[in-house]
């Protein structure tokens, strides 16, 4: 499309000064918001926005059985849903390779952390408590990743976890706050004209080579990455994005608690 | 939580479970042009309901083959998310209920939007349910007509709905989920008050003439109020343009007002 290639133009001539199309630096974030308890159908939500970015977590727990290779454990599952409302590119249908990159991303986040503790799931003999945190976005302005795993962690900061009685889960009443044992910040990078930026939007997202995600659980410890894009990084521009994951988390993490 | 209700009685005297009267709606807040990306947007929060529409076109018919040559096409999609129910996660996917209630709502902006002007077009109409307490189509269809305006297309009047059904013997309106589930029957309506016409009717349950002529009354009644919300929203989003054009500091990551 014409208007996208000269998007890309303008975004990659400005970079090559060091500039970007709103002013803010190359690792700025967007304004940044965390807005917890947004529903109350749920045991647990957030909605997050990065700039003009939303992403609403909504959190349920199911009893159901537990898999057959894993019968003292619970189950987490990550599901995202790009609504056509987010961007006029999104279109109706089983969620596609992106969308299922973006949950797939945010769960290994979770899980490598081991953020919450599944064991603790197991309801009886053969019923156990499934964990769903769906992640719907609502407005795309680039950096959905970021977006999603901040609302995620929003939305458990705040999850209860429900009672259990006769086989069934009891919506209204509550055995306790669920317990997150680490508290996992995503910060993903673009690269364009070979420099790293921090929280692309949408337009500099076209003009994007290639993205990593790091996602940190502590402060000296990674616990999920994903490459994406026709790009490539060395050895040593990882290395740096390692290093300034770890210092956005600072600046993340005081969102979600 | 249906079980603790059935031996409860909806209506005593003129007093819903709820504490409301028969003819009063639950409260209703609605807020236009709160998505970025959408050509027009607004969220309806009507009691414990939260639904978000969002409007995309006229744009290029896709696929190609659907292309009216005489008048714009109207998509609509109604979707409720996986975690809006107080009950279990949800299944992803339209089920057949959805699927209708988008087929109907579709029905209603094919006569409201003025399609003749924009030719070979389409408009995209989602409505994304995230909280649900009963009367979400309803609420769906509401938001999405604030949702139509706001991206500047032009319809005949602003379209509302209201719910009216049967609860202990008694014509209700605005029914909630409990409401719904044990009342004796359930009718989501959408009016033109221009018009006084009939855009949308649904009915479930055993009603009489009487009951369908008096429920008829209430709705257009109940609608003036929506009506109200609606265009005080649109005219809130206005407003909030205004003061940001007035004090415009284009800085960097300039805050705006959330409004959600």
């Amino acid at each position: 499309m014409i208007l996208e290639e000269i998007k890309e133009e303008y975004v990659k001539n400005l970079l090559k000064k060091g500039k970007r199309a709103d002013g803010r630096g190359l690792t700025d974030y967007r304004p940044i918001t965390v807005q917890k308890g947004f529903l109350q159908n749920t045991e647990g939500s957030a909605l997050a926005s990065i700039g003009e970015t939303k992403v609403l977590a909504g959190i349920k727990f199911d009893v159901m059985e537990p898999f057959r290779d894993r019968p003292d454990e619970g189950v987490m599952m990550v599901n995202s849903e790009f609504c056509i409302l987010a961007h006029p590119g999104f279109e109706s249908g089983p969620p596609n390779e992106r969308a299922i990159e973006l949950a797939r991303v945010v769960d290994r986040g979770i899980r490598s952390a081991e953020a919450i503790d599944v064991k603790k799931f197991v309801l009886e003999e053969g019923k156990v408590l499934g964990l769903f945190i769906d992640l719907w976005v609502i407005d795309h302005s680039g950096n959905l990743i970021d977006t999603a795993a901040l609302a995620a962690m929003g939305a458990l900061a705040c999850t209860k976890v429900p009672k259990y009685e006769d086989g069934a889960i009891i919506r209204t009443e509550f055995t306790g706050p669920l317990e997150v044992a680490r508290d996992v910040v995503a910060t993903s990078f673009e690269k364009i004209e070979g420099k790293a930026v921090v929280d692309a939007n949408d337009e500099e997202e076209i003009a994007s080579e290639a993205r990593m995600t790091f996602a940190t659980c502590g402060d000296d410890l990674v616990c999920a990455a994903q490459k994406s894009g026709r790009g490539a990084f060395t050895k040593d521009e990882l290395l740096g994005l390692v290093d300034l994951a770890f210092e956005k988390r600072k600046e993340l993490m005081g969102k979600i608690r | 939580m249906a079980q603790n209700v059935s031996s409860v009685k909806l209506i005593d005297g003129d007093r819903r479970l709820d504490g409301r009267g028969v003819t009063d709606l639950r409260s209703l807040k609605i807020t236009a042009g709160v998505l970025k990306k959408a050509g027009g947007s607004a969220l309806v929060e009507w009691g414990k309901n939260k639904v978000l529409a969002g409007v995309y076109g006229p744009r290029e018919v896709f696929p190609k083959h659907m292309t009216d040559p005489y008048k714009a096409i109207i998509n609509c999609k109604y979707s409720m998310a996986s975690f809006s129910s107080l009950e279990d996660h949800g299944r992803a996917g339209p089920n057949r209920r959805a699927i209708e209630i988008g087929k109907v709502a579709k029905h209603v902006f094919e006569n409201n939007i003025f399609t003749n002007l924009f030719p070979k077009t389409m408009v995209n109409i989602s409505m994304e349910v995230l909280q649900s307490d009963g009367g979400t189509r309803i609420a769906g269809i509401t938001a999405a007509s604030v949702a139509v305006v706001d991206a500047g297309i032009p319809v005949k009047d602003l379209v509302q709905g209201v719910s009216v059904g049967k609860i202990g013997g008694r014509l209700v309106v605005d029914l909630d989920k409990i409401e719904d589930n044990m009342g004796q029957s359930d009718i989501p309506v959408i009016v033109s008050l221009r018009s006084k016409e009939v855009l949308l009717y649904q009915l479930d349950g055993m009603l009489t003439r009487d009951d369908i002529n008096e429920g008829m009354d209430l709705v257009f009644e109940a609608a003036k109020l929506v009506r109200e919300k609606q265009v005080q929203a649109l005219k809130e989003k206005y407003e909030r343009v205004e003061e940001q054009v007035a004090d415009e500091k284009p800085a960097a990551g300039k805050e705006t007002e959330e409004v959600m």
